[in-house]
């Protein structure tokens, strides 16, 4: 999130769409009836209603798969309204950039395509550069080619006729959406979006997010209060993990992975660290090796070394152009790549795509150990449904660990929140905390790397790595939060300071790349620093009145509450709305400038001085505020990734329609598709004819596996079910309360019907479409006539940016059990 | 008079069912193995365990689709009928707290367990049910809670604010206050027998299509009344009572 949960309740206008956040963030909404209270509007676009649906002032169904046709028409609204934000965008956005005469885009395709490779050239989607280096600009807006304007042409089809045929959302529910919305593009209003799986699991999943981020530009929503794109994370810590680099491609602190084609950290460095040559643009990532300099000495402390490159050539790296994501394993599994794996805290033969895929291929390993606490249909795959226990040959070691509330140590919320908790109680029986179970492992096996043995192969990371983080025997959370934050590595002195060797780094900026610090995650610098773990800190005050609560635990970056702040003023550094000031520069003005350097209110994206003098000069000190972005400007077009600069409506790879109406490109060219027998995709199938979309209930958490065994919850969900339409009941002679089967090209299962009003169909493409949806939270363990996991539905195709299954959009058909 | 009250604003409950299961988490009461019958209410109705229950009405109006949430429980009525049915047969078996006004059922209401159907139907609201040991149940006001100076386990889990309780008059004065906001966008908004019991519900449609006994109907009003003119002994049961039980 770029803002925080508090946050809802400045907003003017928050706009749910692909989340649920009553049912499955229910504190969440606290906030949102707060902002409601103060006369905000709030907007549920869904395919069905759902209890958020009940406390929105505007509720619109729309078909799964179908929202950036949706928010393109909301463009394209914006521009024929004339509702953007002109002077934000002119100032923060490269809305004025122009793009280089490479870049085309024709009947659903961009410029750069190779049809083999199922890939893009992207280097043709360039913005046009000046002879110093500089993007090109114009700042009136008016050229044909700067992307303000290529933006207005590309949205041009996206007409409401064509939008209302695509989503089968009706015309009038789309303007009554648009208007509220963009209502919001003035400096005096606030608009929020808060979306979750509901956006990201889609073959275009990144591009939806993209969209509203456009939008958010547009409107001047970003860096304010109230305002901001904010993705709802539905684990108390996933926002931590990411933090902590627990995917594939990337390091802590986001820094990406190695690919086998940078052998050294000059080359990893000279790929990785942006240039600008543009003096007002920050271009924060100018930083990078500090932060990785700091993270190798982190982990391999005195023996990495500047003659050694620090140990970079210890670290594993990726194949290039690989990927090791989800789906990518389970495939990889599926096809006896590999022999071994830990399932540690997840249930992969529930929570994955295409379970039925997921399970065979369990039954390809030697050995999986997993550690979770209570039994699951991952650790007792082999004598699931249809699986025969004598010819599964897989050895399956079940590791008993604790429960949160049975160990200290941090959390990182939804809002970038790290906040301290502590141990309530014992684990029972033989269950350990997962650091402990980690410190155990590792000493087996830096054990086994000490030992002159020829199956020992490169032993140098495993016995160089730095591992003091136990003491008396026990893992300690400590040891690990002191080591992220960083300490000085030696004496040194910054600006008459001394700071002693193991001394805490204040903060960030004060990282080296020559060695002198350690720091396990830039981003956390600052988190357990001099000043005490400041992650458990708990003083409620609240001087700017915004809920920022700036003493309550701790936020990174260095505790600054709403990312690209610095955009919530104007570039003279006052802010947008006087009303609900975030940030304000208080520097003291010499005839008509600024002279001295302060800022009021939450931590500002960087200290400098503002862009501009009170006088309308630039200041020379001043910067843009998106500093993360090499340019300083907010990313209306462009930002990397694999599947167009602007998003485009493609079908899901699973449609109820026949074609595209926006072009004959039907589906996402670049998405993430896999080829073995159990990969099987049926679109307009006349045996699969239903759409199908996947959700969870307040009362269950991802697959259960802790939920199902809470007697209070389920006795309150206890089954499996499918929710369908009157209309559609009767089509299929279906009653409430009945079994019934549902099925799709990968699997089928059954579940308990839940007639309901909520779901209508919808009328896309001039005929009648139903959808139905079902939750994922069930597994043939327990209870046991609880049902079975909707991934068994679920196809293995995914997003070509970060991979995730389009477990949101696919075809089904429904018929009464037994019939 | 005066004593506690709940206002529950049901535009603001998102049925969550955090007050359905803090409720059975500080009674302790067990779940039972339930199936799902179609809808997302579960258990299906109130019974020895469940003195909280949400449930869930759909409902279509001019083809606008609505889904009312409707957090059952006991009234708490300023003049209970159930305790005047069951003192036609047994004393001091249901206690009315002087200070809160909470309706108590103690343990010797077991000795009127042949009489439970006549003691429910009494009831305008359908809320006592029987345990299987022959107690007549249902909603404490958390009296132990509320005592001790804390709020129900109900309202403490609320997070939307659909759940409050204090003192009576000041939980009217928001019931009003909230009423009179809704009243220009909901013009069936009401509060419902607010007189009449502690527990004041906020609905914007008629009570009756949040759940069947939302409200008291006509015919109970009227024995209501009856019971009413009745039923003017001294409140005999005090917390002490209770307490030593």
């Amino acid at each position: 999130m770029t803002n925080h949960w508090i946050d809802f309740r400045n907003s003017d206008c928050i706009l749910i769409m692909g989340s649920n956040p009553a049912e499955n963030h229910p504190v969440s909404f606290r906030w949102v009836m707060k902002a409601k209270d103060k006369g905000a509007t709030v907007i549920h676009v869904d395919p069905r209603i759902t209890r958020t649906s009940t406390k929105a002032d505007i509720y619109t169904p729309l078909r799964s798969g179908t929202d950036i046709a949706f928010l393109g028409g909301m463009i394209k609204y914006i521009f024929e309204n004339k509702k953007y934000f002109n002077d934000y965008v002119v100032n923060y956005t490269n809305a004025s950039y122009i793009v280089g005469d490479k870049y085309g885009f024709k009947d659903g395709l961009f410029s750069g395509y190779d049809k083999e490779k199922r890939a893009y050239d992207a280097s043709t989607w360039a913005f046009a550069m000046d002879e110093n280096g500089l993007p090109k600009k114009d700042p009136t807006l008016q050229d044909a080619r700067c992307v303000l304007q290529l933006m207005k042409q590309h949205y041009d089809r996206y007409d409401l006729e064509t939008v209302s045929k695509i989503t089968g959302t009706s015309k009038e529910d789309l303007l009554k959406v648009y208007e509220a919305y963009t209502a919001t593009g003035t400096q005096d209003k606030a608009g929020t979006i808060l979306y979750a799986m509901g956006w990201t699991q889609h073959t275009v999943g990144v591009q939806n997010i993209r969209t509203m981020s456009m939008i958010q530009l547009l409107l001047g929503n970003m860096g304010i209060a109230g305002g901001g794109v904010n993705a709802l994370r539905g684990e108390s810590n996933v926002q931590g993990s990411t933090d902590h680099g627990l995917l594939f491609h990337i390091w802590p602190g986001y820094l990406p992975t190695p690919t086998a084609s940078l052998q050294t950290l000059a080359e990893y460095n000279k790929k990785f660290t942006p240039v600008s040559k543009d003096p007002m643009s920050a271009n924060w990532w100018q930083n990078r090796p500090k932060y990785v300099v700091s993270f190798l000495k982190s982990l391999f402390g005195d023996a990495a070394k500047a003659e050694n490159e620090f140990g970079y050539a210890w670290m594993p790296k990726c194949e290039d152009g690989k990927s090791y994501s989800w789906l990518d394993l389970f495939d990889m599994m599926y096809r006896k790549e590999f022999t071994g794996f830990f399932s540690w805290g997840q249930n992969p033969a529930c929570s994955g795509a295409n379970s039925n895929k997921t399970r065979a291929a369990m039954a390809n390993l030697d050995w999986m150990v997993v550690v979770n606490l209570f039994d699951n249909e991952t650790a007792s795959f082999w004598k699931g449904p249809g699986m025969n226990p004598k010819k599964v040959k897989t050895e399956v070691f079940f590791l008993p660990c604790s429960a949160f509330m049975e160990k200290e140590g941090s959390i990182s919320n939804s809002g970038r929140w790290a906040q301290w908790r502590y141990k309530a109680q014992n684990s029972p029986g033989d269950a350990l905390p997962d650091g402990d179970i980690m410190v155990e492992i590792f000493k087996e096996i830096r054990a086994l790397y000490a030992k002159p043995d020829k199956k020992a192969a490169f032993p140098d990371p495993i016995l160089n790595l730095k591992f003091d983080y136990v003491k008396d025997g026990k893992f300690d959370p400590h040891a690990v939060a002191k080591a992220i934050n960083g300490t000085f590595t030696q004496d040194v002195t910054i600006q008459d300071k001394t700071y002693k060797k193991g001394d805490p780094v204040p903060a960030f900026a004060m990282l080296k790349d020559d060695g002198s610090t350690s720091c396990g995650n830039w981003i956390y610098c600052q988190s357990y620093n001099a000043d005490g773990n400041n992650m458990a800190r708990r003083d409620k005050s609240d001087e700017t009145g915004l809920g920022l609560y700036p003493k309550w635990s701790w936020c990174w970056p260095v505790n600054r509450r709403i990312i690209y702040n610095r955009a919530s003023c104007d570039p003279m550094g006052r802010p947008w709305d006087p009303k609900r000031p975030l940030l304000e520069f208080v520097g003291e003005v010499k005839d008509g400038k600024y002279a001295t350097q302060k800022w009021k209110g939450d931590v500002p994206d960087g200290p400098w001085y503002p862009m501009k003098n009170p006088d309308g000069t630039n200041h020379e000190g001043g910067k843009y505020p998106f500093i993360m972005k090499a340019d300083g400007m907010g990313a209306i077009f462009g930002p990397g990734m694999k599947d167009g600069p602007f998003p485009e409506h493609y079908e899901p790879m699973e449609c109820p329609v026949e074609k595209n109406l926006l072009s004959s490109q039907f589906t996402n060219p670049v998405a993430t598709l896999f080829g073995t027998e159990k990969d099987v995709l049926k679109t307009c199938d006349p045996g699969f004819p239903f759409v199908g979309t996947t959700y969870r209930v307040t009362e269950h958490w991802q697959t259960g596996v802790l939920t199902r065994w809470l007697p209070w919850l389920i006795e309150a969900e206890p089954q499996m079910f499918v929710e369908m339409s009157e209309q559609l009941a009767k089509l299929k002679g279906v009653k409430n309360g009945e079994m019934v089967i549902v099925e799709s090209p990968r699997g089928f299962l059954e579940a308990v019907a839940i007639v309901t009003k909520r779901f209508q169909p919808l009328i896309v493409h001039g005929n009648e479409v139903h959808q139905v949806g079902l939750p994922w939270h069930y597994g043939w363990i327990w209870p046991k006539d609880g049902g079975d996991s909707a991934n068994l539905l679920t196809p293995s195709v995914g997003d070509p940016n970060t991979r995730i299954p389009e477990t949101k959009a696919f075809m089904v058909n429904v018929r009464k059990k037994g019939a | 008079m005066a004593g506690k009250s709940f206002f529950i604003d049901t535009t603001r409950c998102t049925a969550c069912r955090g007050c359905q299961i803090a409720c059975k988490n500080w009674n302790q009461n067990k779940a039972s193995e339930t199936k799902n019958t179609g809808n997302h209410q579960n258990p299906p109705d109130l019974d020895a365990n469940t003195f909280k229950l949400v449930r869930f009405s759909e409902v279509e109006t001019d083809g606008k689709v609505a889904w009312y949430f409707f957090a059952d429980q006991c009234r708490h009525c300023l003049i209970p009928p159930c305790k005047d049915t069951v003192e036609a047969h047994i004393a001091d078996a249901v206690i009315q707290d002087e200070a809160t006004g909470a309706v108590v059922y103690k343990e010797e209401t077991k000795k009127v367990a042949a009489q439970f159907e006549d003691i429910r139907s009494s009831c305008p609201y359908d809320i006592p049910r029987k345990a299987v040991d022959g107690r007549l149940v249902k909603c404490t006001m958390c009296i132990d809670r509320v005592s001790n100076g804390l709020q129900p386990a109900c309202v403490k889990i609320c997070p939307t604010g659909a759940m409050n309780f204090g003192d009576r008059e000041a939980m009217l004065e928001l019931a009003n206050e909230r009423l009179g906001k809704l009243k220009e966008k909901y013009p069936k908004a009401q509060l419902i027998d607010a007189n009449e019991v502690r527990v004041i519900y906020l609905v914007i449609d008629e009570p009756r299509k949040y759940h069947k006994s939302a409200i008291a109907s006509a015919e109970q009003g009227l024995s209501r009344k009856v019971v009413l003119r009745r039923a003017l002994k001294p409140a005999h049961g005090l917390l002490k009572g209770l307490m030593s039980s």
